[in-house]
């Protein structure tokens, strides 16, 4: 490429990250929208998703009682059903004594460390990636609506600008994909498909968004 | 260490209706052809037969090949008969063996 066509081009980009406010709520679009009929089927089906068996094995640790507490979660928020209705939905939350927000993985092990008296689970773990899915399951079908108030504040601010911030070879921001380009035949859609089908989000394994930015281009 | 499995059927069925039965069993279904990071292959572990028995009557059997992906997830269909239990057993490599039964009613 000619410098003078890629100076161009990151003219043209540089403006358009210029301009770029948030996404309108109304238009947001969920990975799934942009998965193939046959992966959202499989996704859509209990029967056929590989996801379930990690909420099975969610729901056998959910009984289990662990640590020198010897409690287990079921213990103290009973039925998960019901208590951990539109939890999921919530998270990352502000935790008070932590002064920092957590998200739904580190929210589990820290109730393992405080109230069940066991050692974490580490990140990432078959275990803890059950539990969670486990937990994410009764939020299904809710949408995602973290706290935005005085305390998360600062901390969304920080993650914008990360977002928006470029970096690694290809000098690409999160943003220059997943907000100004997410509609169009562009890296956005087809890295999407290709590195990371939704379907993960409750594959194969339960894994969970945390582990987007491991597949993604710009690294 | 006892599969994590899912299986889905009709509870209720008229007498002579079709059904869809969908099972799916977590497995690694590791091929045998892989490398490991030592550059030693990883020896395959496989489901390597499914059966299907319909009241103690095999009513499907499947072969599984190193080729199909982790999780087999195998779907079939079969005429209700009678009131009764479908029993589901899967076996493979390094001893292997998964039971699973559903109970299904006729009317």
């Amino acid at each position: 490429m000619r410098p003078a066509v890629r100076f161009g081009i990151a003219a043209v980009l540089t403006s358009v990250a210029a301009m770029a406010a948030d996404i309108p709520a109304p238009d947001r679009r969920s990975g799934y929208a942009m998965m193939s009929p046959e992966l959202r089927a499989m996704q859509d089906d209990d029967a056929a998703n590989p996801g379930m068996l990690s909420v099975l094995d969610g729901a056998a640790l959910w009984q289990q009682a662990e640590g020198t507490a010897h409690k287990s979660c079921a213990d103290c928020h009973g039925d998960a059903g019901k208590s951990m209705k539109g939890v999921a939905a919530r998270y990352p939350a502000f935790d008070t004594t932590l002064d920092r927000p957590l998200d739904l993985e580190q929210r589990i092990d820290r109730c393992r460390t405080e109230h069940q008296q066991a050692k974490p689970l580490p990140f990432d773990s078959k275990e803890l990636l059950a539990l969670t899915v486990y937990v994410a399951h009764h939020s299904k079908g809710e949408p995602i609506a973290v706290a935005e108030d005085a305390r998360t504040g600062p901390f969304i601010e920080a993650g914008r600008h990360i977002f928006e911030q470029r970096q690694g070879q290809l000098n690409l921001s999160c943003g220059q994909c997943h907000d100004e380009n997410w509609a169009s035949v562009s890296p956005a859609r087809r890295s999407r498909r290709r590195i990371r089908p939704v379907i993960r989000s409750i594959g194969s394994n339960g894994s969970r968004s945390a582990r987007c930015g491991g597949g993604c281009a710009i690294v | 260490m006892t599969a994590r499995v899912l299986i889905h059927l009709p509870a209720k069925a008229l007498r002579g209706e079709v059904i869809q039965i969908k099972t799916l069993i977590a497995h690694a279904m590791e091929s045998g052809f892989r490398v490991g990071t030592n550059g030693n292959l990883i020896p395959r572990d496989i489901i390597t037969v499914f059966t299907c028995r319909y009241n103690g009557e095999e009513i499907f059997r499947a072969e599984l090949s190193p080729a199909i992906a982790s999780n087999p997830f195998l779907s079939f269909f079969t005429t209700a008969r009678e009131s009764g239990t479908l029993e589901f057993h899967w076996s493979g490599d390094n001893g292997f063996v998964a039971t699973e039964t559903a109970a299904i009613t006729v009317e």
